[in-house]
């Protein structure tokens, strides 16, 4: 009780403060600081391929690092990217670690309210595990009180722990999760079904499948800093997203990266097709 | 009382989007903040216990006239003491981790008998009971030369002088660093999260990470508690160190 109080202090302590840095305006400051400064951070994934991940010689590469450099490019400022883990991206947005975020981050409500989402979304993807052939799931409801390897950041731990009962483990890494796995420490790993898939395709799992129908299918989000949506940033990046729909730029990313096409961005292609060209 | 400031907590999370409270409304997080301090209080009872042990052992065998077990006594601090505890649990969990035996409750699965709580036992113990050795022999080389050759000319054995007349004064001296590093090792337990035992940190990341507005809120919390369980186990070790206070001896 007494505890509690003196937390109630605080943030109302705190809340004085945070209420004042509420802006209105657009300042355009981080857009501002990168053409000054003439490169912009771009935070991607460096665990998750192939949309971000590390190469042979060490680099980062992948689709959303592709994304990043047409965005670069298009500013006409050099690029530097900063990998970023789930638990972490948003923080490092928000604290200026980053300029930019583009790094497989599911477009939920509450993260609309620290980071700025861009509208349209670029990607999509849906929850699934990766599990043994040897066991043979069939259905979401086999996962019940089983041990079930998971990412620590990832919004559907919650959903299949709360919904069938599902006991996640959750790691720090991805390599971590799937090295539990792989040493039968759970049944089953939990993650983005186009990840899985990806993984599948590499051939470093023959044992494995994924053996479930894909559930709560989840837009992905790109990120500027909460205050430059609806100003330049905010407003430039959805221009860029646009346009990579209409252009199939996207598409066609998906397929240097060999990522198993999606009726999403083909979708998505469609509805933002040209009227005139009809392209 | 607790509906207002449940009320409170719920319309400030509404108006502060970096504030959300979470754990003081919604009763599935509070559960989750309560698991995640019963497992860390756990690990640190533990780890304290363990540690406390090994130093104590530790630093007689490092008396001892064998040689190698001397060696041996050594190379286990150097091993210990050297590397990073965050790179000690990641090594015992997922390198030895697979050579321990497992039972298998449906056929595929390898439970190891040695779950990731137990590797952290074992590892954060080693860890700090390697400084503990080394503070147990900073207090034992305290005790005077004489006082070692005064029991030995009483006639007694090498254990008997250590359990009855170095181990009890060199702990009195022992116990400042001791103190100091016991208090290290219950805030090094919160790098368990890396093998995912579910510990305070665990579970406060896991909340943070589903509701992204609670972030600030966990971290206050993660202060809170550290502050307070730490504050308690100074307390108790002081109150320990004045009650073993020998008047005329050491400071």
């Amino acid at each position: 009780m007494k505890q509690s109080l003196s937390v109630l202090a605080l943030s109302l302590a705190i809340g004085v403060t945070a209420s004042g840095t509420a802006s209105a305006a657009c300042t355009n400051d981080v857009w501002n600081k990168v053409m000054s400064r003439g490169k912009i951070v771009v935070g991607v994934k460096a665990d998750y391929k192939p949309w971000g991940f590390r190469n042979e010689s060490g680099e980062v590469v992948g689709m959303e690092v592709d994304m990043a450099k047409d965005v670069a490019e298009a500013m006409g400022v050099e690029l530097e990217v900063v990998p970023v883990q789930s638990s972490n991206r948003m923080q490092f947005l928000e604290q200026g670690k980053i300029d930019l975020m583009i790094a497989t981050m599911s477009d939920r409500p509450d993260r609309r309210q620290i980071v700025g989402i861009t509208q349209p979304n670029y990607y999509t993807s849906g929850t699934n595990v990766m599990a043994p052939k040897a066991l043979a799931l069939k259905s979401w409801e086999d996962l019940r009180d089983k041990p079930v390897c998971g990412k620590q950041g990832a919004f559907y731990n919650k959903i299949v722990s709360e919904r069938y009962g599902a006991k996640i483990i959750a790691f720090t890494g991805n390599a971590e999760a799937k090295q539990a796995l792989r040493d039968k420490k759970c049944i089953a790993w939990v993650y983005d079904d186009s990840s899985i898939m990806s993984d599948l395709a590499s051939g470093n799992y023959g044992e494995f499948e994924m053996p479930l129908a894909s559930e709560d299918d989840n837009p992905w989000g790109l990120a500027v800093p909460k205050a430059e949506l609806g100003c330049v940033f905010g407003n430039f990046m959805s221009g860029m997203t646009f346009n990579w729909h209409q252009s199939g730029r996207l598409i066609e990313l998906e397929k240097k990266w060999g990522i198993q096409p999606t009726a999403y961005l083909a979708k998505q292609k469609e509805r933002f097709a040209d009227w005139i060209s009809g392209q | 009382m607790l509906q207002s400031i449940q009320d409170y907590f719920r319309a400030l999370a509404e108006t502060h989007p970096h504030w959300n409270f979470i754990y003081l409304y919604d009763p599935v997080q509070a559960a989750r903040i309560g698991e995640g301090l019963v497992m860390t209080l756990e690990l640190s009872v533990l780890c304290v216990l363990f540690s406390v042990v090994i130093g104590v052992v530790g630093a007689w065998l490092q008396g001892s006239h064998l040689t190698w077990v001397r060696r041996f006594v050594q190379g286990y601090i150097q091993f210990f003491r050297n590397t990073p505890p965050l790179i000690q649990l990641l090594f015992f969990y997922f390198a030895l981790g697979q050579f321990t035996p497992t039972y298998s409750p449906d056929g595929w699965l390898e439970v190891p008998v040695i779950s990731n709580v137990g590797w952290a036992v074992i590892s954060l113990s080693f860890f700090a009971g390697a400084f503990n050795v080394e503070i147990f022999r900073a207090g034992i080389e305290a005790v005077p030369e004489s006082t070692v050759e005064a029991a030995d000319s009483l006639g007694m054995s090498r254990l008997q002088i250590y359990r009855y007349v170095l181990l009890p004064l060199a702990f009195r001296v022992s116990l400042p660093a001791l103190n100091n590093n016991l208090v290290n090792l219950v805030k090094t337990t919160t790098q368990a999260i890396v093998i995912a035992v579910p510990e305070l940190l665990y579970q406060l990341v896991s909340i943070y990470n589903d509701y992204s507005t609670a972030q600030n809120a966990c971290m206050v919390l993660m202060f809170v508690v550290y502050v307070v369980l730490v504050g308690i186990l100074v307390m108790g070790m002081s109150r320990w160190e004045r009650r073993l206070r020998i008047p005329g001896y050491g400071g």
